[in-house]
């Protein structure tokens, strides 16, 4: 303990005499303290707190122990547990004490609830009824109390219990009250918005509340309104400013004053409202111009307050609709901070112009001076923001330097999310504005070695995806690369064992895919060095993998060096090594299958992947007519081989590892075990998982940079800003000297500064100033991603080729039409059925010849007007020739013809009748009607159909016999479908019997197959329910599937596609990533988050069922595929 | 939205801990260990800002104790260090010259007057005087109560 503590225990007890009644209960906590002051070691300190606990649980649990003492020992709980030590024991105590115990016990209580169950702790249930009591109590402090603890600990299940007192007391009379119960609904709102939605009018009459500060705390609830929906509170802008002038015109009462600043609070909260409020809306922008300008003119007292509140001017004026005299003050106002000698406020300033640098860059022109003071400051966070500065200036002709700024501050920075967020812009920026080859390889080559097994996977990946897509021209995509090879193989020559895995990953597979273009190099010496990186025992299994696939595309010739390697390999533990070293060894030996497998030199786009392995359908259709079984995902073999197991009457959870699951998935995107491009499609798949999993951030992050750079918020602002600026601003040299003038003792030191100046400034000048700010004459970024036209083509490519078979196989998903053929040869299910067959004798042997000309079906439609929407079309069925009997949609029940429903389709027929399906999407079940129609010109007796499948749950619900159907008429049987565990496929069986003649049945079998998607439902949540469920789901599954690059928003193209496919439902858009939200029928839901990375679309899927995200990943791909 | 408020001594003794988002125990060790050695360790004459993972740390130094609260990023760090500000403000009025050993021995008190200033994460009550008079309005109960429990029963 230190001495200062020392010393003033020594005078301790003169302080304590001093105190009163809050002393006298503290006592046995003060000697507590004490004696802990007093030792020296920490295995002493346990050893007290150890017995200490003893005697309190001894203690606690006596019944004679009075409340009083009770309150004394929480209070000395609450300090153990705050020095690190586990009291839980007294945890129940603590509810104990606030539900008997009187008011300040009560308040101990509560404050030890507060401090000891989170939110979440079981414990926490028996709290509710104190609450409840509490808060109705007619004792203000009581329900004070009770309003406190509500707001601090209750989670969102038990919200309502307490919402409609917590409500109630919007209205007492008491304002400490009034203001506690706004709060504890601003929480509320946080945690569960859809709960306190029926209170938004309440919110009103709080934000007009009489007292003041009731009006404040409303505020809260309404900047969190406003900044999800602005629109819908544009009425409300006028109340606000008049609030703020009441407020900048000293008519609050004084006690709002902080160091004689009007409610400096308020007043913040205020310019927050206005500025989301006025953004991109010019009209209402107007009507806070003044408050604004007036805001802006009484902060002058010089105070952190009134700094804070300028500092939220600004950011207002720069936000909202531009008014040029508003932004000069503004800008004046920066100029205070920036140049500010108090650090904090210097902070500050360079916040404020980051912020205002993207609406009007020439601003940092202005401060060149001090942003290159501050770049060299002592203090880490003043350097960083700096940084931050900068990269928003950055352009092409400044890049070099601001880099390098980056990259020696990255070189001396420990701090792990720094360097991740930075090394991100530093690629960012290369990408964006590299000068040459040379200076872009050899920056990436810091951004690996620095960032090394931090770094976002995207990194990685987008650098290669670079090099291997190219630009326009090849020749210029050579060059990079053959640099890229050259720097490779000096680095390799170096010392490489503290090479980050991730750099050794990117130059082997680099040095495997080009290597061949260094013509001066000797193969040998590119083999010689990749394998001598699998000898180090630094290298990790992952990272081997990769220098072998890169030593499968190098050989040609070099055989011998291989084979000695490929055998070496061959004994490895690991498994996948042992695979790889194989096929190095078969593909080194027959040139012929290497170069068809592993072809020079192909343009990267020709590549094609056949993600659906559609080439293989025509196998396994004949498969399938041969009598195979159908395929099952090994999940589902392996719940099946738990079900058949005698006595096992609950089954067991998935015992797969889940990543096996992901695996197979891998593996049906890459058709053959060697994977034509090894290095990207087989590999990225597993890369980006490990991406997603480091980055995703899912609760209510905004997306501020995208692709290219910060999104612009406010594009509407450049021109006007543009106008005054550059008239003032003379070009940046001319500054520059201006800038020098008034010091003539100009020192080497400051030679250097603004040699730095101009370097890091060049291009903010009137000339190129335009490009900054979007303008058409911003230089194209030098390495720009060529379209990807193969995500389109290879659809189209393939199914060219494989132009029959793909054609068939395609439907064998949803469409049980084709295969509807095999499956009618088997009588198997008809003998059943049969035994159902009501025995009713008809004894009307005659047929009975209605014959009425007019043609039932146009009669009943016209009846329903036909007017039915078909709300979810099959893709698939679309394909079909329009059935005969397609309106039959007509004939669905008055009660079901809202339901979504699908196209009528024809099952099967015979010279009697015919079978029609249609599926009508209900939340809970999927409905499947059966129109029997008869086509013959007689009556037809007794018919029944009996409908069966294995997978999944079926009611009959009516109309399933009919004892008569007269002459061309239609009847309709409905069954419920359930779907409990998802299978991607299910078919069902069944068959008609019916008597044409008395005694004579005949029997007509059906058939046809469901997929997953008739049973998807969307699954409606807010975002935050969603960030909240995807944490607590365990199940699961990754995977690359393609985007839709043909429209101009791929993400939301592709995501609307499967929302058409699949009836999911898009929850939000965040900039390139997107979540999505399903469930199966009313039951297990599965979430989905979608990620661009590149012409990818990475979708993630977290399910509590372990079969269910494979299932939707399964029709997400084919959904895509058939676009 | 503030997150939480951490009080610790110049030797990284926690001394008053407040929690505004639900976090696990682990989560919170972590972090208070975290928040002690970084601002520890920050060398005089720097800001009082701080970066960490997505908030940003906003601390002060009054005497012998450090008072450190994290942001949100769009939150306003000046006006966070005006907060800590009135709470020491605060707890001064209330403790009278205010010093480290008031807070250790009297902690509960501490967090009562929090409870006043500071809801939700919020801030509920800026004025001295109100606050200073709902925590009497408390702790005048508490004396009558407890001269009312201590008179002999008849």
């Amino acid at each position: 303990m230190s001495d200062v503590v020392e010393k003033t225990l020594t005078a301790l007890p003169g302080l304590f005499d001093s105190q009163t009644g809050a002393a006298k209960i503290t006592n046995r906590l003060r000697q507590l303290v004490k004696s802990i002051t007093e030792l020296t070691s920490k295995h002493e300190e346990e050893n007290l707190i150890k017995q200490e606990l003893c005697a309190m649980k001894e203690q606690v649990s006596s019944p004679n122990t009075s409340m009083k003492q009770m309150r004394e020992i929480m209070v000395r709980a609450m300090y153990c547990e705050m020095l690190g030590y586990d009291a839980s024991f007294t945890y129940i105590h603590a509810i104990k004490l606030a539900q008997q115990g009187g008011v300040l016990e009560k308040r101990v209580g509560y404050l030890a609830v507060s401090l000891f169950l989170n939110e979440g702790h079981e414990l926490l249930l028996l709290l509710v009824n104190t609450v409840l009591k509490d808060l109705q109590s007619t004792n203000l402090i009581e329900a004070c109390m009770a309003l406190t603890v509500v707001a601090q600990v209750f989670p969102k299940d038990m919200i309502p219990a307490v919402l409609p007192l917590v409500e109630d007391k919007l209205s007492h009379p008491k304002e400490i009250i009034r203001r506690k119960a706004v709060l504890a609904l601003y929480k509320f709102y946080l945690i569960a918005p859809n709960q306190v939605q029926h209170i938004h009018g309440k919110f009103r009459k709080a934000l007009s509340d009489r007292d003041p500060g009731v009006m404040a705390s409303s505020l809260h609830i309404y900047l969190q309104l406003i900044r999800e929906s602005p629109d819908s509170y544009k009425d409300l802008t006028g109340s606000f400013v008049t609030i703020l002038k009441q407020v900048l015109g000293g008519k609050l009462p004084v006690d709002f004053n902080y160091h004689s600043v009007p409610a400096p609070w308020l007043q913040i909260q205020l310019l927050r409202i206005l500025s989301l409020l006025g953004k991109e809306d010019q009209s209402t922008s107007e009507l806070m111009y003044e408050v604004l300008d007036e805001s802006l003119r009484r902060a002058e007292m010089n105070h952190n307050i009134t700094y804070a509140i300028l500092y939220e001017c600004v950011k207002a004026v720069y936000t909202i609709h531009p008014k040029v005299e508003l932004l000069e003050k503004a800008a004046r106002c920066i100029g205070n901070f920036v140049l500010s000698p108090k650090i904090n406020l210097k902070y500050l300033g360079l916040k404020a112009l980051t912020y205002v640098v993207q609406h009007d860059a020439k601003l940092a022109l202005q401060h060149q001076m001090t942003i290159i003071e501050c770049l060299d400051h002592s203090d880490f966070t003043i350097k960083r923001e700096t940084l931050e500065l900068l990269f928003r200036i950055t352009n092409a002709q400044n890049v070099t330097v601001i880099v390098e700024k980056m990259l020696d501050f990255l070189r001396g920075c420990n701090d792990e999310h720094t360097i991740i967020h930075l090394v991100g812009k530093v690629s960012e920026l290369a990408e964006k504005f590299a000068p040459d080859n040379s200076w872009f390889i050899q920056t990436m080559n810091c951004v690996f070695s620095i960032g090394g097994d931090l770094l976002q996977q995207d990194v990685p990946n987008n650098f290669l995806r670079l090099l291997a897509e190219g630009s326009e021209s090849k020749e210029e995509d050579d060059q990079l690369r053959l640099y890229a090879v050259e720097s490779y193989l000096t680095v390799l020559k170096g010392h490489t064992s503290h090479l980050p895995q991730c750099f050794l990953q990117v130059m082997s597979w680099v040095l495997g895919e080009y290597a061949h273009l260094q013509g001066s190099v000797d193969r040998r010496e590119v083999i010689r060095l990749l394998t001598q990186l699998l000898d180090q025992r630094s290298v990790s299994s992952e990272t081997r993998v990769w220098i072998l696939s890169a030593l499968t595309k190098i050989p040609e010739g070099q055989t011998d060096l291989i084979l000695d390697l490929a055998e070496r390999l061959a004994s490895s533990q690991d498994t996948v090594l042992r695979q790889q070293a194989q096929e190095l060894q078969h593909l080194s030996q027959d040139s012929q299958l290497h170069e068809w497998v592993l072809p020079r030199g192909a343009p990267w786009d020709a590549i094609e992947v056949d993600s659906s392995l559609s080439f293989l359908d025509g196998f396994v259709s004949e498969a399938l007519a041969a009598g195979a079984a159908p395929y099952k995902p090994p999940h589902q073999r392996q719940e099946e081989l738990c079900e058949d197991r005698a006595l096992n009457l609950e089954p067991y959870s998935f015992s797969l590892p889940v990543s096996l699951s992901s695996c197979s998935i891998t593996d049906r995107q890459s058709p053959t075990l060697l994977s034509v491009s090894s290095g990207l499609s087989g590999n990225s798949t597993e890369l980006s998982q490990k991406a997603g999993s480091s980055t995703l951030i899912l609760e209510g992050v905004k997306r501020v940079w995208g692709k290219d750079g910060y999104l612009p918020q406010k594009e509407a602002t450049a021109p006007l800003v543009d106008e005054p600026s550059a008239a003032v601003q003379p070009p940046v040299q001319q500054e520059a000297a201006e800038r020098t003038e008034p010091r003539p003792e100009l020192s080497t030191r400051n030679q250097d500064k603004q040699q730095l100046a101009s370097s890091l400034f060049v291009g903010l000048g009137v000339g190129s100033s335009v490009s900054l700010l979007g303008k058409s004459e911003a230089p194209p970024p030098r390495f720009r991603k060529k379209p990807r036209p193969h995500e389109s083509s290879s659809s189209s490519g393939t199914s060219e080729k494989s132009s029959d078979s793909s054609c068939r196989s395609s439907h064998n998903t949803t469409d049980s039409f084709l295969y509807g053929s095999f499956l009618e040869e088997e009588p198997a299910t008809s003998k059943s059925a049969f035994d159902h067959t009501p025995k009713s004798t008809t004894a009307n042997g005659l047929s009975q010849n209605k014959d009425t000309k007019e043609d039932k079906h146009t009669n009943t439609s016209q009846i329903f007007g036909g007017d039915m929407v078909i709300v979810r079309p099959s893709t698939i069925q679309d394909k079909h020739p329009p059935s005969e009997s397609s309106d039959l949609t007509a004939l669905l029940p008055a009660d079901l013809k809202d339901l979504p429903h699908s196209d009528v389709i024809s099952l099967t027929s015979d010279p009697s009748l015919s079978l029609s399906s249609c599926r009508l999407f209900r939340d809970e079940a999927l409905l499947l009607l059966i129109f029997i129609s008869n086509c013959t010109e007689t009556v037809i007796k007794d018919i029944a159909v009996q409908l069966t499948c294995e997978e999944l749950k079926t009611a009959s619900l009516r109309g399933n016999i009919v004892d008569c159907l007269e002459a061309r008429s239609t009847s309709v049987c409905h069954y419920a479908l359930l779907m409990d565990d998802p299978h991607t496929n299910v078919s069902f069986t069944g068959t008609v019997s019916y008597q044409t003649q008395p005694g004579h049945t005949n029997t007509l079998p059906f058939s046809g197959t469901l997929s997953t998607a008739d049973f998807i439902r969307p699954l409606v949540l807010t975002t935050e329910e969603y960030g909240k469920l995807w944490l607590s789901l365990s199940h699961d599954v990754k995977q690359n599937l393609k985007l839709l690059t043909d429209a101009g928003d791929p993400l939301r193209t592709t995501l609307n596609a499967l929302k058409d496919a699949l009836q999911l439902h898009v929850v939000d858009i965040i900039g390139s990533e997107g979540i999505v939200a399903c469930r199966l029928l009313s039951s297990a839901p599965c979430l989905l988050h979608c990620r661009v990375s590149g012409a990818a679309l990475v979708m993630w899927l977290r399910s509590p069922h372990p079969a269910l995200p494979d299932c939707i990943l399964y029709h997400c791909q084919r959904a895509l595929a058939h676009r | 939205m503030m997150h939480f408020l951490l009080l610790f001594s110049r030797q990284g003794k926690l001394r008053l801990q407040k929690w505004f988002l639900p976090l696990p125990e682990r989560e919170r060790k972590k972090i208070v260990k975290d928040m002690t050695t970084m601002v520890l360790s920050r060398k005089p004459r720097t800001c009082n800002f701080l970066h960490w993972k997505d908030l940003k740390i906003v601390y002060k130094r009054y005497a012998s104790l450090y008072f450190c609260c994290a942001l949100e990023n769009q939150d306003n760090e000046l006006l966070a260090l005006e907060i800590l500000h009135r709470y020491v403000e605060l707890l001064d009025k209330y403790f009278g010259n205010v010093c480290e050993l008031d807070i250790i021995f009297n902690f509960e008190k501490a967090y009562f007057i929090l409870d006043e200033f500071l809801m939700g994460g919020e801030i509920q009550e800026t004025s001295k005087q109100s606050i200073a008079k709902s925590v009497e309005a408390s702790d005048m109960l508490q004396e009558t109560m407890e001269e009312y429990m201590s008179k002999p029963a008849f």
